[in-house]
């Protein structure tokens, strides 16, 4: 089966549990040097691996929500498809364990809590299994010629703040932050979207493999 | 990388945001992103302000993206009949 996240992985068979078929691909890419944690923490197999068993879990409580409250609240499509995409955002948001703003802006707003203010902390905690994986080739993100950033100049601050503001309002919880922050912020949860759109492009794969009549092909 | 984060006055209460570390940060973002017209581009120089546009369309259409996934997610989880869903139950489980 043509996973999205495999290439060189045996094909999975029926007693493996569908988080290893999710997280069958083994990243050629090498940690850049600058965003090392953030990169490494949403690459790493067993980062997807707890997202793809906390997505699979966040599906069923939504699947059953869905079914017994089906006579009381009208299942439109849409509603569906925002519940679940509400559940995938809170697993990814645990996923996230609680490092980042957007994560804990994510999980206070289903709660509908106020989180304290947490400071992050500052000796990160490098977590245990930070390898990334290296095989060999590197793809186009991996070697870079050394580049430099212009037009941080006073002249065009404004603008440039006007860009950072927006990108602000677009991941959860950063619009009033300033702007290493938002840009830190930013970094992080592209990388996670990115996690939670292989995730689900493989479920997805996965399911509409089983929903024909036929096992899918090896 | 601890450095980085150890580079921040941020703890020290001040707001003194030093421009190397918005210039790392910015960087950081542009290796990100996907290079969809910058492989034949060779000079060692990004815009900041382009960086930051194509980070904003780049959250637009990932957040779209999973928007579309969870929703054909929701119509397969409707969709499977109860055989079905019994087995990948037994796969979850």
């Amino acid at each position: 089966m043509a996973s999205l996240f495999s290439d060189n992985e045996q094909p999975p068979t029926n007693s493996n549990s569908i988080s290893t078929v999710l997280v069958g691909k083994k990243k050629s890419l090498s940690a850049s040097t600058g965003d090392g944690e953030s990169y490494a923490r949403w690459r790493s197999e067993k980062q997807q691996r707890i997202y793809s068993a906390k997505l699979i879990q966040a599906l069923k409580q939504v699947r059953l929500s869905s079914s017994s409250s089906a006579s009381t609240s009208s299942p439109t499509a849409q509603k569906r498809g925002k519940a679940v995409r509400e559940a995938a955002d809170r697993a990814l948001a645990v996923s996230a364990r609680g490092r980042t703003l957007w994560s804990r802006a994510i999980l206070a707003n289903r709660i509908k809590l106020k989180f304290r203010k947490q400071k992050r902390p500052r000796q990160t905690v490098v977590p245990a299994v930070t390898t990334v994986v290296t095989t060999g080739a590197s793809s186009s993100r991996g070697r870079k010629p050394r580049v430099s950033v212009v037009g941080l100049n006073k002249k065009s601050l404004p603008t440039v703040n006007r860009k950072v503001r927006s990108l602000g309002r677009l991941v959860p919880g950063c619009k009033k932050e300033s702007v290493p922050v938002i840009l830190e912020e930013a970094t992080d949860y592209i990388q996670a979207l990115e996690m939670q759109v292989r995730a689900m492009n493989s479920l997805v794969e996965l399911l509409s493999g089983y929903s024909g009549s036929a096992p899918p092909p090896i | 990388m601890s450095s980085r984060r150890s580079r921040s006055s941020r703890q020290t209460g001040a707001s003194m945001i030093s421009e190397d570390q918005i210039n790392d940060l910015v960087l950081q973002l542009h290796r990100l992103l996907p290079e969809l017209g910058n492989n034949h581009r060779r000079s060692g120089k990004v815009s900041a302000s382009k960086v930051l546009q194509e980070t904003c369309t780049y959250i637009r259409n990932l957040n779209k993206e999973v928007d579309d996934l969870s929703e054909r997610l929701s119509q397969l989880l409707e969709s499977t009949d109860s055989a079905q869903a019994a087995l990948i139950r037994s796969l979850l489980m």
